[in-house]
């Protein structure tokens, strides 16, 4: 009888767990301590006009069979007031990259074990993965924050939409009186395009249709004009009609309040709308990115383009989709040749050696695969 | 209104399924007494039809009745009104017995296929249980015929003794078309089967659903509201607005020339993967009306842009604007 892949016995178990409790109790007694000196998370952005660099981060979980390599060395940088796109399929990383910079990883299992987030706080640069709790709370909600893909169970449905709201801007802004908090919150429903704010203020959220609701969430989000925006599939829950408002309403709302947004989905029509640079994820490695312009136009990477040819799109008849063969790989014994070679139906003789490196195409399109070496510049 | 329907079911012969103003009203019960106090008119006069070894597409917004509509149809829901005919035969009139043969012939494949599998239940069992059940094959050949259907939706032999949670959403998917095909039906109901999935898991459930229909000559009731996947697959499209249907015609009718404001609408909120087209886009202001207490005349006349005083009254009437596409709308009378 064939063995099954994901197997292992108790005592296998056993060990492996024991083995990532010292990992994971050393990293969280070092993350605990009392009074963590500035100098360990004060640090200095590589370019002044990017609101947050990625720099070849690791966030593993330590399961008890094995680790999970979730995100496993992603660099990409976010500048300011620009909209970044992450794409790839469910399980490639897109949302741990993303709950990484908030320092939102389920601890103690998982864990940034390498690299480093910056984050452009305007006045200093901070490395997110070594900053303590106490400065991240600060950080979370007011100058970042999350647009989560389910609005119908992200909001609390015991509480009025106003409290909700009124909630996060009094945290920040522990001295405001309670009636500017009150026309702070009105005024953010009125900006995200809730026509009868007053009413609305005093609904629960079962009250409110999904696009509402999303609505609501984004108003959360912005409520203190943060500087970076994670939406984390803003839209997958919604009907095309209302995708279309509410990515209508972001994209004017980044530019009124000039931040960035980090914008996660595996929907490439949307990433083509509003993103100005795009992130393709596989299997927790970055495999290209560029402009939208390069990544559509001119994709390189087989992963890329078997996703656009997978997609129908509107407008153009083809007999049979495109579909990438076989799975995923197994994210805990991850082959060291490059991740997508199985799957991969342009392979040249390199893709059985190590993991292609990054290869340049132009100053912005980076691509990770052998293909791309000659007509590189490296 | 009948005039109209019957252009539209000019050559019957060739129709496995038609729907004649099939009504489903869900009753909203209060007061003190449990009275019935309004109704919910989730399905509110549609009529259509399908030739045999086509695919239909049923698209529109979440709450505007698809589903219910191929509920209604299959009998998993009872109608308020209206004829379903399916070969010629009205099947909203069966008794229980023709009910169970029914089934063999129109099957439903489920959206999520996270819950519509019974986790205490081997693959083997979930597949062949209706088989046997209903007596498709004799009971020597049964064990082979359930592993040709399964080889041929993709899935191994030894797959048979696994259970639901060993396998991914794709393959999930795949034990959901199995077990709707194993039947041998003529009609399937495909309720959402690939919005749950993967885009890359999609072309390949797509492809399947394809490769059957050639194989078996099967009919499917395609409802999705992702509208490119609809325009892939299918042969002829209807467009649901709050429980009407607003526009009905061939794929490419629909898609080259929409004539419904609202269909308007719905194509140019589609996101295009091309980052240089910057196309015209008509935002639809609000939401969905509430389906218990819709608006007067034409129901879509509270967020429509060409809106005139008649249609605040007026229920338009469906109109042929030649080669079979339909259209609801006051603009086209």
């Amino acid at each position: 009888m064939a063995k099954k892949s994901n197997y292992i016995s108790a005592r296998e178990s056993r060990r492996i767990s024991r083995e990532n409790r010292k990992i994971t109790a050393e990293i969280e007694k070092k993350r605990n301590r009392k009074n963590i000196p500035e100098s360990e998370y004060v640090t200095r952005m590589k370019d002044p006009n990017n609101c947050v660099e990625f720099d070849n981060v690791h966030t593993y979980f330590f399961t008890d069979i094995g680790t999970v390599k979730a995100v496993d060395g992603v660099s990409f940088e976010v500048p300011i007031g620009k909209t970044v796109g992450i794409v790839g399929e469910s399980g490639c990383g897109k949302s741990v990259t993303s709950l990484s910079l908030m320092q939102l990883v389920q601890r103690p299992a998982g864990q940034t074990v390498e690299g480093e987030i910056r984050f452009n706080a305007g006045d200093k640069a901070i490395n997110v993965v070594n900053a303590p709790a106490s400065y991240m709370q600060k950080l979370r909600g007011n100058t970042m924050s999350m647009i989560f893909q389910e609005p119908m169970t992200s909001l609390n449905p015991v509480f009025r939409i106003g409290d909700q709201v009124n909630e996060v801007i009094q945290l920040h802004n522990p001295n405001m009186p309670k009636e500017d908090v009150k026309a702070r919150t009105l005024e953010m429903l009125q900006l995200v395009g809730i026509a009868n704010k007053e009413g609305v203020y005093k609904m629960y959220p079962h009250e409110l249709s999904g696009g509402m609701r999303q609505r609501v969430m984004i108003a959360m989000a912005l409520a203190c004009d943060p500087k970076v925006i994670i939406a984390d599939e803003p839209t997958t829950a919604l009907d095309v009609t209302i995708q279309a408002q509410i990515l209508d309403l972001l994209r004017n709302l980044k530019d009124k309040i000039n931040s960035s947004i980090m914008l996660i989905t595996h929907d490439l029509g949307v990433v083509a709308e509003m993103a100005d640079y795009v992130v393709v994820m596989y299997a927790g490695r970055v495999v290209e990115k560029g402009t939208a312009h390069e990544i559509f136009k001119d994709p390189r990477h087989p992963y890329t383009i078997g996703l656009m040819n997978s997609k129908p799109v509107v407008g153009k008849k083809t007999d049979k989709l495109y579909s990438i063969p076989g799975n995923v790989p197994n994210p805990i014994n991850m082959p060291n040749y490059c991740y997508f070679k199985d799957r991969c139906e342009m392979c040249v003789g390199k893709c059985n050696g190590e993991y292609p490196p990054v290869y340049k195409v132009s100053p912005t399109h980076e691509v990770s695969c052998y293909r791309c070496e000659e007509g590189g510049m490296n | 209104m009948s005039s109209t329907t019957e252009n539209v079911n000019t050559n019957t012969s060739e129709n496995i399924l038609e729907v004649r103003h099939l009504k489903k009203y869900f009753p909203i019960k209060g007061g003190f007494f449990g009275g019935v106090t309004g109704n919910v008119k989730a399905v509110d006069d549609v009529s259509f039809s399908i030739k045999k070894g086509t695919t239909m597409g049923l698209v529109g917004e979440s709450g505007c009745g698809k589903s219910t509509t191929g509920r209604t149809i299959l009998r998993l829901l009872e109608k308020t009104e209206g004829d379903v005919i399916f070969n010629g035969e009205d099947i909203s009139k069966y008794d229980k017995k023709q009910l169970r043969e029914l089934r063999t012939k129109m099957q439903i494949i489920f959206q999520d296929p996270y819950s519509s599998l019974s986790p205490r239940l081997p693959i083997g069992e979930i597949i062949g249980e209706a088989v046997r059940e209903h007596g498709i094959v004799p009971t020597n050949e049964y064990d082979d015929y359930v592993s040709k259907i399964m080889k041929e939706c993709g899935l191994q032999e030894y797959h048979k003794d696994r259970y639901p949670h060993e396998f991914s959403g794709g393959q999930r998917q795949r034990i959901c078309i199995a077990r709707a095909l194993a039947l041998k039906p003529e009609f399937i109901v495909c309720d959402e089967p690939v919005s749950a999935l993967d885009v890359s898991i999609q072309a390949q459930i797509i492809n399947l659903l394809r490769d059957l229909q050639k194989d078996r000559d099967l009919t499917y009731l395609f409802i999705s509201h992702d509208l490119s996947v609809v325009e892939h697959i299918s042969d002829t499209i209807g467009v649901m607005y709050l429980g009407n249907l607003v526009e009905t015609g061939n794929t490419e009718d629909i898609f080259d020339n929409p004539l419904h404001p609202y269909t308007k609408a719905l194509f140019s909120a589609i996101p295009m993967p091309d980052p240089d087209l910057k196309k015209e886009r008509i935002l639809l202001q609000g939401d969905i009306p509430s389906p218990a207490n819709p608006p007067q005349g034409c129901k879509f006349h509270t967020r429509c842009s060409q809106c005139m005083e008649k249609c605040k009254t007026e229920v338009p009437v469906p109109k042929d604007m030649g080669n079979g596409h339909v259209v609801s709308c006051h603009l086209y009378q």
